[in-house]
């Protein structure tokens, strides 16, 4: 079958899709886009979140036939998301302004050097909440909700909202940081 | 054309400063947030296939047929090979003992063993097909335990074994078995006031690794294979590939892709002999990713155990003596059971004084799940149950715990039980001073003003108190890790460090077959660069085969030992530069020839300070290379009677308090706070330090109160292969970790460092087990503590 959807604000086709397919498999496999990571593939590791219409899910829990004609927000996508967030409100980001982004072509090896992050993404590396990396995706898209629907988390809110995500590195400590830290720069406006 | 996901170097820029010592970001920090870094089931190739392994749906039987006719029929599907296809006389590999099948021959001897691999154009098309081919089993009777492995008319599990351990075993069914005897233990405990005798039971942990095993064989021209894999080790696999595949090494090519963790996982090999033969067959790039099911039966776990302790002490709180047996159950495959061992009977004592000890560890071959390496790798088992122990001789005594531990703490020149003498700081008292010292977190806080918040009891959301039932325990552990490979095993490192001007700019060039997974070599190795060389502009090398064997990211040694590497090759680097220097300066200043000369801040200067060249105009037109191998000094093997010998390299330490709150009528533990002290020698990078040790110290608290793989002890079958019913701690159920992090140097390390990946899994375990202890007044022997051993429902 044939799927449309948005990621990350620019249309796509995926094509041959097998209905068995998740939205996962389709966003690594088929549209290049391997940010969304494959822990557990049974909804249990959360490294697979995604947004789906502004909502975190596990992509290997929705199948690909369900994200026709919706919005899906990944990874790859989080930088141009919150950039849109802080020039256009709380409200979401309009549909017309979404299609502009564009995932970023090729790999910048030089440390990542010009290239512009989302506030929680430069939270994690600055506060060493990466390790091996592999949960960092998915914890990232859910932080970066999290911190959408709420700018000021107590820790009680943050763990709850990050329960669902895995991480076998860094026993949470730092990723606990990095959400108090982006959370602070928020408030800040920095 | 090339695969995608191929690593490049990464490197990291002149805005970057920082050395040694400084908590410098990682080099792969942005790529690993934008979800750019690509991780080894990240590879794409055009035209790739698909692997499949076909496992074992039993855990002991002869294979009495194979029929793949239907799987190859099916639309889709390039390739089907059993045993009968493997194209060379070496079929089998292993880390030590090569009694490792690459496909079952005759025989399965765990559930979940590969039979039969499978290549198709779509992973369902192959999973399909390894579903259609029908393999006929004969069940014979399981070995499950060291009653059943031992008994006179036991099968054995391994027959015809002729590998270096079957002298001096006293059944075909024990992996390997090494004793200590120092002092005498039994005229030592005639001098005991008190004796105290315990039994342990420690449950298999998995490594619980997020990034599946996975990898992609891509065929070379000139009939070799070029192999992107997650391991923790390149030249180890790389020794135990190519001889299945018929190839000489210089045909296997293998690149390190991005590593999702590995914890001890990913030292045997898993998927990359299967994935290898199937594009050496096919002829087609070939990409196997577990899912996480098969990652349960992919990789070896951390050997369950049963631990038998006696503890004696006289009246005034010495230690007299210890004896243990400790009976590691090592499954069907040796992997790295004979060094585990070695550990567990070299560590069993823990870090305390005891000059008459009997000592005797031995690992079981049986048809449970293959046990080998995991984070803290025999020392984990064993520190359990000697600091359970130690509780209960205090308690006996009527002394406090922490006091009795300190009474008998070894110190810099205590001898091991081994003979070995400690000759670098031991500071376990004071570790164990600094843990208490800590604020304790504000007691029955659900009584305050605002009331309880559910998410901070046990229970948690589910709502099932409000403070009602819940008591408060504290527990203490410290515990003792050896750094490094260690008996005698030769375990050295390389580093090829380049320097040259790229663009106007001095940059050095780290390359080191290092596997990087997650610790933070690669920060490390540029700090160190930095350091030795003063130069901004740092590029890290992917890890390859290209350059000598790093030793494995293991037994928390690659900042020891690939670290004193990369130190080793940039000092040969500088003096190579200074001579570079002389040749061309030297007739220009006479401090050239007669001062101590530092690299600094991209130019030599004096041991005062006065500058004499810029490095740009001393490289000028030049590079200069040097790849070199480094080894720490060497270690004994244990004497097999007595055990005694200078095993081990460096040891570490650490110490942890534990607070818990229990709903002592559910059953329900909440750990409220695990803080933790450890000596790390010298903090290279103190945010990445502070980061292993709260990373390590949660995978002791998940073994504490939840992680165990269920193996059903009548089929041997493993019955909880999903993170759905294994349990590893979320972020709900870990609590704030403060760490104080000591450094006090040793001075036979590179820059004084101390190994620190494990020591902070080991005391976790214990002092979490003491607290619950505290608030329930049960004995509780085993680990993990569930809530039918808190509730008597067991």
């Amino acid at each position: 079958m044939r799927v449309n959807f948005t990621v990350n604000g620019r249309p796509q086709e995926a094509d041959d899709v097998w209905e068995g397919e998740s939205l996962l498999y389709v966003l690594r496999e088929r549209l290049g886009l391997p940010g969304s990571k494959n822990a557990c593939e049974q909804g249990e590791c959360g490294s697979c979140t995604v947004r789906l219409d502004g909502v975190p899910v596990c992509s290997c829990l929705v199948a690909a036939g369900q994200a026709e004609g919706r919005d899906v927000v990944t990874v790859e996508g989080l930088g141009d998301h919150a950039r849109q967030r802080s020039c256009g409100g709380s409200d979401g980001v309009p549909l017309d302004a979404a299609k502009g982004w564009a995932a970023k072509a090729g790999t910048d090896s030089q440390a990542g050097e010009g290239v512009e992050l989302a506030p929680i993404q430069q939270a994690f590396i600055d506060a060493g909440a990466v390790q091996c990396g592999f949960c960092t995706p998915g914890l990232l898209v859910a932080s970066d909700e999290l911190l959408e629907r709420n700018p000021n988390p107590s820790d009680a809110d943050i763990r709850e909202a990050l329960s669902g995500n895995l991480c076998r590195c860094t026993g949470y400590e730092k990723i606990m940081d990095a959400v108090r830290l982006a959370a602070a720069r928020q408030s800040e406006g920095v | 054309m090339p695969a995608n996901g191929v690593p490049t170097k990464i490197t990291q820029g002149s805005g970057t400063k920082g050395g040694i010592g400084e908590s410098t970001l990682r080099p792969d920090g942005t790529l690993k947030v934008t979800g750019e870094f690509a991780y080894s089931s990240d590879m794409w190739h055009e035209d790739m296939l698909w692997g499949q392994i076909l496992r074992s749906t039993v855990a002991h039987a002869e294979i009495v047929s194979i029929d793949t006719a239907e799987a190859l029929a099916l639309p889709g599907v390039y390739a089907v090979m059993t045993y009968d296809d493997l194209p060379t006389e070496v079929k089998h590999y292993g880390l030590e003992i090569q009694d490792t099948p690459v496909l079952a021959h005759g025989k399965v001897r765990h559930h979940g063993e590969p039979v039969a691999i499978v290549a198709a154009d779509h992973p369902e098309t192959a999973r399909r097909a390894a579903a259609k081919i029908k393999v006929e089993y004969r069940e014979l009777p399981v070995i499950t335990d060291e009653r059943s492995a031992l008994a006179p008319d036991a099968v054995l599990v391994h027959e015809g074994r002729d590998d270096h351990h079957i002298g001096h075993v006293a059944h075909p069914n024990i992996v390997h078995r090494q004793p200590i005897v120092r002092g005498d233990a039994a005229v030592a405990a005639a001098r005991a006031d008190v004796i105290v005798k315990g039994e342990y039971t420690f449950g298999m942990q998995d490594q619980a690794f997020l990034g599946p095993e996975s990898g992609l064989a891509v065929p070379e021209e000139d009939g070799g294979v070029h192999l992107y894999i997650a391991t923790q080790w390149l030249h180890s696999d790389l020794r135990q590939i190519a001889p299945v595949l018929g190839l000489p090494e210089r045909k296997v090519r293998m690149t390190l892709s991005g590593v999702g963790g590995a914890f001890g996982g990913r030292e045997d090999l898993s998927m990359q002999i299967h994935a290898c033969l199937l594009a050496l067959r096919t002829g087609k790039p070939v990409k196997i990713v577990y899912n996480r099911f098969e990652s349960f039966f992919g990789h070896v776990h951390r050997h369950p155990a049963k631990l038998y302790y006696e503890h004696g002490a006289t009246r005034d709180g010495k230690l007299t003596h210890v004896k243990c047996r400790i009976v590691l159950d090592g499954g069907a495959y040796a992997s790295a059971s004979p060094a585990v061992v070695g550990n567990a009977s070299s560590l069993s004592v823990g870090p305390y004084v005891v000059d008459d000890v009997d000592i005797e560890a031995l690992a079981l071959y049986t048809n449970n799940p293959p046990c080998g390496a995991m984070r803290g790798f025999g020392a984990v088992q064993a520190c359990f149950a000697y600091e359970a122990q130690m509780d209960k001789v205090a308690k006996e005594l009527g002394m406090d715990p922490v006091e009795f531990r300190q009474l008998n703490a070894m110190e810099q020149g205590t001898v091991m039980p081994t003979g070995q003498p400690v000759d670098s700081p031991a500071p376990v008292a004071e570790l164990l001073r600094r843990v208490k010292a800590m604020p304790l977190p504000p007691e029955r806080q659900w009584e305050s003003s605002e009331g309880a918040d559910v998410r901070q009891l046990p229970g948690g959301l589910s709502n099932t108190t409000h403070g009602e039932g819940v008591v408060r325990g504290i527990g203490y552990a410290v515990g003792i890790k050896n750094v490094g490979f260690s008996e005698g095993f030769d375990d050295y490192s390389t580093a090829r460090v380049r320097m040259e001007v790229i663009a106007g700019e001095p940059v050095a060039t780290v390359h080191t077959a290092m596997a990087e997974v997650g610790q933070g070599g690669v920060t490390v190795h540029a700090q160190i660069a930095r350091s030795e060389l003063g130069v901004a502009q740092v590029t890290i090398h992917p890890a390859d085969t290209q350059v000598g064997s790093a030793g494995s990211t293991s037994a928390s040694r690659q900042t020891y030992v690939t670290g004193g590497a990369v130190k080793n090759a940039c000092e040969l680097v500088r003096e190579r530069v200074l001579e570079l220097g002389r040749r061309k300066f030297g007739s220009y200043h006479p401090a050239w020839a007669t001062a101590e000369l530092l690299l600094e801040g991209g130019k030599v200067v004096t041991d005062g300070g006065e500058v004499l060249a810029d490095l740009v105009d001393v490289l000028e037109g030049e590079a200069v290379e040097v790849e070199e191998e480094w080894r720490h000094r060497p270690t004994e093997a244990f004497d097999l009677r007595t055990g005694q010998g200078n095993g081990h390299v460096q040891y570490s330490f650490a110490a942890h308090r534990a607070v818990v709150e229990v709903d002592t009528e559910l059953g329900l533990v909440k750990v409220i706070e695990l803080a933790c002290a450890q000596d790390v020698g010298k903090a290279l990078n103190p945010l990445s330090v502070v980061g292993q040790i709260q990373g390590g110290t949660t995978q002791g608290l998940g073994v504490a109160v939840m992680e165990e793989i269920i193996v059903d002890p009548k089929t041997a079958k493993v019955r909880n292969p999903s993170f759905t019913d294994y349990l590893i701690p979320t972020i709900l159920d870990t609590p704030t970790i403060p760490v104080d992090v000591l450094e006090l140097a040793d001075e036979h390390a590179p820059y004084g460092l101390r190994g620190i990946g494990e020591a902070p899994t080991l005391s976790s375990t214990p002092a979490v087990l003491a607290a619950i202890r505290g608030a329930t007044g049960l004995e509780l022997d085993r680990t993990p503590v569930r809530p039918e051993h808190l509730t008597g429902t067991a």
